[in-house]
Parts: structure tokens; sequence; C-alpha cells
């Protein structure tokens, strides 16, 4: 009581700089109010319920929080909210389409590519984007470009072989 | 986090102008250090201004010189067709320099820009940093120091800068364009770095009410040829131990130029000019390469965790010189 009466007298602790933000996630356009210091993946998951994106080290080391932006993937962990408005934001929850999982995502499946599948998410939207970069050429060029995703299960081989996998089936021309 | 007011600049000159109104905001751009440093709670800045949409993200061959705007990002560099043509090293320090993921992320002037990963550093409840509170020591130089410099370094602080590009850069005689409030200025990348053991609070020129517009690379003659060696721990995804961007013109066995840059061991992106001293006009033999690592190296200041890097950069060097000039002999 007397610490709540105490701060009333010194006047409240002013109110976190917010800020109305429109996010385009997956196609679909969201208005949201939040504090500037909201990071695109807490915004995918605690505001949009969007809890495929993982949240792992939140410091930019551990790749889990993997998206795209404008086609291009990035960190969510790393990334402002505020700086995603106005562009194409794409999660794993929406590389998939009415016909069945993506081709990454079905590979993934019939190679058993995780274990715990916590950096699933963010290994798939990396696999992804890889084979779009034309990255995808020799398990040696899979392995280097695939390094910002780091999985603690070890399930790196299976990885390898389902992004192979997927390449050959013409996944550098897999929508993003 | 502490809060802070968000503000997207829409011109450079308007960005600088929002600078110059408070000593305490930062510049927001690819955000890989600065978020990170604000979550760690190391930065605390009261106003943030997001420079994204500032336009300075071309990249543009001009004559004898690539035009790199501040805001490209390294994966953009590196797609780059000048950059893959005629400066390989730049091309190699990038890929090498993070994930894809903070590549497509992280701008190339705030690569220039970026803050030491030491961990004292990185740490508020590390008393002991002069870089975070000057005066107050370097928990570094008693501590677990395996990530830190030897050149540059005392017992002031010897935080490295970890920047892959910038050793690229020094050794190319980059420049960097600055927008101030009321005028640009250009500043040799060699000279816009200061070394820890000078001022380990203040680690380049830039003033606070400056922007980095641009940076400028040179082109090397088409005769040169160049490369750039990294040694770490594991293969890919992670900081050097060592590093050396080597750049060479041999001619008839005799080496008419060579600029050398050295990662992993500055506490700023270290031009070899010792290494480049005895190189120039030698003859390009091993015994040579030995001698200008040896040059380089004598001036190291070590603790016991960073001894090794004094050998392991020599040896660094060495080989990238004879991987550059096929000379193993």
């Amino acid at each position: 009581m007397t610490d709540v009466a105490s701060r009333r007298d010194v006047g409240e602790r002013p109110a976190a700089p917010e800020r109305i933000m429109t996010l385009t996630v997956n196609g679909r356009p969201y208005a949201l109010r939040m504090d500037t210091r909201v990071t695109l993946l807490d915004a995918l998951r605690d505001r949009l319920g969007l809890v495929g994106t993982k949240k792992g080290c939140d410091q930019g080391a551990c790749g889990a929080c993997t998206v795209h932006l404008d086609g291009r993937r990035v960190l969510a962990c790393l990334t402002l909210a505020a700086q995603a408005e106005g562009r194409a934001i794409t999660t794993i929850e929406g590389i998939a389409d009415a016909d069945g999982p993506h081709p990454v995502q079905q590979a993934f499946m019939e190679h058993d590519a995780f274990q715990c599948g916590f950096c699933t998410p963010g290994q798939i939207m990396s696999a992804v984007a890889l084979m779009a970069e034309g990255r995808a050429g020799s398990d040696e060029e899979i392995r280097e470009f695939m390094s910002g995703n780091l999985c603690r299960c070890g399930a790196y081989p299976n990885i390898v072989a389902a992004i192979r996998d997927a390449a050959s089936r013409g996944g550098h021309d897999a929508r993003l | 986090m502490r809060a802070f007011d968000y503000v997207r600049a829409t011109d450079t000159r308007e960005a600088v102008r929002l600078l110059a109104e408070d000593p305490a905001a930062s510049c927001l751009a690819g955000g890989t250090t600065q978020l990170d440093l604000m979550k760690d709670g190391v930065l605390e800045p009261p106003r943030l201004i997001d420079i994204t949409r500032l336009p300075l993200h071309g990249i543009e061959r001009r004559g004898e010189a690539l035009h790199v705007g501040a805001l490209a990002t390294m994966e953009e560099l590196a797609a780059d067709a000048t950059v893959s043509e005629r400066l390989p090293m730049v091309r190699e320090a990038l890929l090498q320099g993070a994930s894809v993921q903070l590549r497509n992320m992280a701008t190339i002037g705030g690569n220039l820009l970026q803050r030491t990963r030491c961990r004292y550093f990185r740490d508020p409840t590390v008393g002991a940093c002069n870089k975070r509170a000057p005066g107050s020591g370097c928990a570094a130089v008693q501590g677990a120091a395996r990530m830190h410099a030897v050149l540059g370094a005392s017992e002031r602080c010897i935080a490295l800068h970890a920047s892959d590009l910038a050793v690229a850069l020094v050794a190319l005689d980059a420049v960097v364009h600055i927008q101030g409030l009321s005028e640009a200025r250009t500043v040799p990348l060699t000279e816009f770095y200061l070394t820890a053991d000078d001022s380990p609070e203040r680690e380049n020129v830039l003033e606070h009410a400056e922007l980095i517009t641009e940076v400028e690379i040179p082109l090397p003659p088409p005769a040169a040829r160049s490369g750039y060696l990294k040694v770490r721990d594991r293969a890919s995804y992670e900081f050097a131990l060592t590093s050396a961007a080597v750049l060479l013109v041999v001619e008839d066995g005799a080496i008419r130029q060579a600029r050398i840059g050295l990662g992993g061991v500055g506490t700023k992106p270290w031009r070899a000019y010792e290494a480049e001293h005895v190189l120039t006009g030698a003859s390009a033999t091993t015994a040579t390469f030995r001698d200008a690592a040896e040059a380089t190296m004598h001036g190291a200041w070590t603790v016991p965790g960073t001894a090794f890097k004094v050998p392991l950069a020599r040896r660094t060097l060495v080989r990238e010189l004879q991987t550059v000039s096929g000379v193993t002999a």
C-alpha cells in the first residue's frame, strides 16, 4: 500500500511509447497498438497467436525465429515490429497451401529431419529461402548456407538430406 | 529493455537533425548489434531513429571505384557483380562474416560501426569495463580472453573489433563518406578507427550528429590477386580467432604491391603496414612471407588467454600469402 501510495505521490511512471502498426503477415493485414519495444517475434507469437515461429536464444544466435521479410530470411528476434511495417512478412504458418504442406515441409517429414522439433520452423523457413537463393547445389553448400540455424538434437544429417531431396524435386522453384 | 521513442527518418538530413536534437538518441539500421545490446541493457537510448528507409541502399560502380550505400546489406554487397569480379576478398569476408539471416539484415555502415563482442562489455553486471564506464578498469585482462585482441591492446582494454568486412576494407583503402548537420566529409577507413589503448570508450571518429552515407571502395588493379582467410573454432558461423586479408601484385616473382589487413587480433580492423613494408619489392617466397608476419605481430600485447593468437596470426598470414601468390616454396 505504502509503495503504491508513494509512487502516486511522485507521479505515475510515464507510459511506455506506443505505436499503431500495420503488419502484413502471410498476406493478411493486422493493425496492432503496441509498445515500440515489441519485436517482430513477440508480435507474431503473443499478439497474433502465430506461435510456429520459435523464441530460442532471443539474441540472434540460433535461427529458431527465422521468417521471411519481403522474401528474404531474417531473424524476427532482432527485428522491431515497427521496422516490419509495410513489408511482406511470411511465417511457417504461411508456406503451405490448400493442397498440402510445402515441399520442404513434406521432405522434413519424410526424412525425419527433427527430433524435438523446436528448431524445425526456423530450419524450414531457412531452407525454403536457401533454395530460392539457389544454394542447394551440394551437401557442402547446404551445410554452409544453413549454418545460421542451430539444432541441439543434432538432426543435421537428416536436415541436409531433406533439403537435398526437396531441391532435387524442383524445390528451386518452390514458392516463397 | 528501456522504453524508447521510435522515429522513422525519411531523408538523410532529417535523420542527422533528429540525432543532433537528442544527444542520447541512437540510429537503428539492421539492428543486429543495436537491438541485441539494448536487450542486454548495455545500450539504453531514449529515442531510436530508424534510418532503414533512407535512400542509401544503392551499390554503384563509377569508374574505378565501387560506391556502396551505407544501408546496402551484407548479402546485397556479396552478390554484386563488381565485388565478385574485382573484390573477391570483400566477397569472401562478407560470406564468412555472418549467417544469411544476419547478412540480410546487417548493413554495410552498421557493420563498420558494430560493437565489440567482448563478453565483459556486453554484461552490464560486470563493473570493470573502460568502454562502458571509463576509468573502471578491464575485466577481460584478468578474465576469459580467448576472443580478444593483441594489437592495439593494453591493460586498459583488449576488446576485439570483430568485423571481417572491415579487415578487407582497411586493406583496400576504402573511404567512409559522412554527412553532418552542415557539411559532409570523407575519412579513409584506416583513419576512421581509434585503438582501444588510446580511447576504449571512443571507437571511431564519427561524431554524434553524423551519419555514414556511403563507403567507397577503390578497385585494385586488374593484375592484383586477393583473398581472405578466416581461422575459427568451427567451420561456419563463428567469429575469427585470426584472419588475413591479402592483396598482392606479383610480377616475375617480385612483389610490386602488397596490402594486408588482419582480423581477430586488433582492437580495430588492423592494417599491417609493417608486413607490407617487408613484402613490397621483395621476392615472393615463403621466407619473405614469414619475415612479414614476424614484423607485423612484433608489437603484440598479450594476456595468458590471447598469447596463442600471436603464432596463429603469423601462420594465418603466411598461409594466405602463399595461397594468393601461388608460391609455397
